[in-house]
């Protein structure tokens, strides 16, 4: 489904990403994991097109999508759910899940997934209303994955979704993430909680300073001492 | 004559001429963060534009009154919104990732061409307004309103109204405010980021062509520098209600208005007649220092602490 291969990205005269190669194929939930300034959003910036890669190329689908303008993306079935949330903060509620579907016309289709993802987040329902800055960090993130839901994605992108988040707040996304999958949406996470990532999804890519160091299926990941000791945590 | 009503009813007048044309400071502002100075000149063209049609058709045509200025007005707005996209695209949207420093200039440069560019096309001669529109004047309460100040407010109250309406009820209205609080994500969920910023420069402008035609019929004349001091006088306004805010612009313009009318009305009685009505433009300057000092976010500025 999305192929990247040689994916150079620099921004700010520093080369973020140094030609990586990794692909996800449909159905899968893939995690991209490593540490603070690894690359890992410069990657998912660049699929998704805030970044313009110096070099390399990104398949999606088999279409070029480096070609693509970042406000047409949306309407190939990627939609990504963005580091910090970033929510429109002086929309309300409904105004922001809108947004999600802003390229589709108002149809009974676009009000019946509305209600789909009220159903996911009730919460969302009850404060549909109010603005988006008024919700607490774990609303937002629920309101940040319910608006990229409406745009009815075959590839989600979802970067630290649990940042800043109260454990029992990051288990509750995780769940939805995990329903959001079961649905057929591909998943391509990127968490600084390996642990977390690598549990959920099927296979994970490891960076550091900016190129891809391992890629394995999670439980060999999960297994491996170097990554247990790089990322879980795991001083033994 | 009741003077303190009679300079009410003068200043709504001319604050509802100031807050339409500070909504369109106002809504450039809040979406790429640029005061557009050459804004008052798309208010002189399109009171040049209108002047011209309307005076064509006044002497060559046995049109109404009414339908004439509709006619010259309806003239005017695509001239403006032609020139308010113009200005977007060729001075604004190269300079979008700039230092905000440069835009900034080339604002100040657009309205200097734009000034010059209608000297030539309308000569330095002001263009006077066709005796056309009765001169029917109402009482009110010991004071007069007449027939072009009730439609200048209530055009205005329409208008805003309307601005309204498109901005809080329509899809380009919610876009417009998801791209002035976050355009790379606004333009994630499929927003065509440049698209709303030339709607926005272009629903700014023709407003303002609405606001040259009514501030041209009020004073009767229009002339190729009217829009400096008008547009520095609504971007006072836009501040004074908060720049970035539309309701903010709209009472910034009234209240600014009224302010300026009182003061012309009791300048001359207060000071003894040392200084005259005459004083009155050096108001809209004396409150946007004090907005400066004791309120720099203005009246209705954003509220700190909602952004997530």
């Amino acid at each position: 489904m999305l192929e990247v291969s040689g994916l150079c990205v620099s921004f700010g005269g520093i080369n973020a990403v140094k030609g990586i190669d990794f692909a996800v194929r449909a159905g899968e939930m893939v995690a991209l994991i490593g540490a603070n300034g690894a690359g890992k959003t410069t990657t998912l910036k660049a699929l998704i097109g805030l970044l313009r890669p110096t070099e390399g190329s990104i398949r999606y689908d088999g279409v070029d999508l480096i070609t693509v303008p970042v406000h047409q993306r949306i309407t190939l079935g990627i939609a990504l759910v963005p580091e910090g949330r970033g929510i429109f903060s002086r929309l309300t509620v409904e105004e922001n899940i809108n947004m999600g579907a802003y390229r589709r016309p108002d149809s009974a289709a676009v009000r019946t997934d509305r209600d789909g993802v009220y159903a996911l987040f009730p919460r969302l329902a009850e404060r549909r209303r109010q603005t988006g800055g008024t919700l607490s960090g774990g609303e937002q993130q629920m309101l940040a994955i319910a608006r990229a839901m409406m745009s009815k994605p075959r590839l989600l992108l979802l970067d630290e979704p649990s940042m800043g988040l109260a454990p029992l707040m990051v288990r509750k996304i995780f769940d939805t993430i995990r329903t959001i999958a079961a649905d057929g949406v591909t998943i391509l996470l990127v968490e600084q909680n390996a642990k977390l990532a690598l549990e959920m999804c099927h296979r994970g890519y490891v960076m550091e300073s900016g190129a891809i160091v391992t890629h394995d299926n999670s439980a060999a990941l999960l297994a491996d001492p170097a990554v247990r000791k790089a990322y879980l945590g795991d001083h033994a | 004559m009741d003077i303190f009503l009679q300079q009410i009813i003068n200043g709504l007048t001319l604050g509802s001429v100031y807050a339409i044309v500070a909504l369109g400071y106002t809504m450039v502002y809040g979406i790429i963060q640029l005061i557009n100075f050459a804004h008052g000149e798309i208010v002189m063209v399109g009171a040049m534009v209108a002047f011209t049609v309307i005076g064509w058709l006044a002497a060559n045509t046995p049109l109404p009154p009414l339908l004439i200025v509709l006619i010259g007005t309806a003239a005017a707005i695509p001239a403006c919104t032609a020139i308010g996209y113009a200005l977007e695209l060729f001075a604004y949207r190269p300079l979008r990732k700039a230092p905000r420093l440069a835009p900034l200039i080339t604002a100040i440069g657009a309205s200097i061409v734009l000034q010059q560019v209608a000297m030539m096309i309308w000569s330095r001669n002001p263009l006077a307004f066709p005796q056309i529109i009765p001169n029917m004047v109402f009482p009110v309460a010991g004071a007069t309103i007449t027939l072009i100040q009730i439609a200048i407010i209530m055009t205005s109250v329409v208008l805003m109204i309307a601005l309204t309406a498109i901005v809080y009820r329509t899809k380009l209205g919610v876009a417009m405010r998801a791209t002035s609080q976050n355009a790379p994500i606004a333009g994630l969920m499929g927003v065509n980021v440049n698209h709303v910023i030339a709607a926005t420069f272009m629903i700014g402008a023709a407003l303002a062509a609405v606001a040259g035609v009514m501030v041209g019929t009020y004073y009767g004349i229009a002339h190729y520098t009217m829009g400096s001091l008008l547009g520095l006088k609504a971007f006072c306004a836009a501040v004074l209600g908060g720049i970035g805010n539309l309701a903010g612009a709209m009472l910034g313009g009234m209240l600014l208005g009224v302010v300026e009318a009182l003061a012309a009305g009791y300048m001359g009685d207060l000071t003894n007649n040392v200084f005259g009505s005459n004083y009155q433009d050096v108001f809209a300057f004396m409150v946007l220092i004090a907005v400066l000092v004791f309120r720099p976010s203005g009246l209705l500025g954003e509220r700190i602490g909602e952004r997530a």
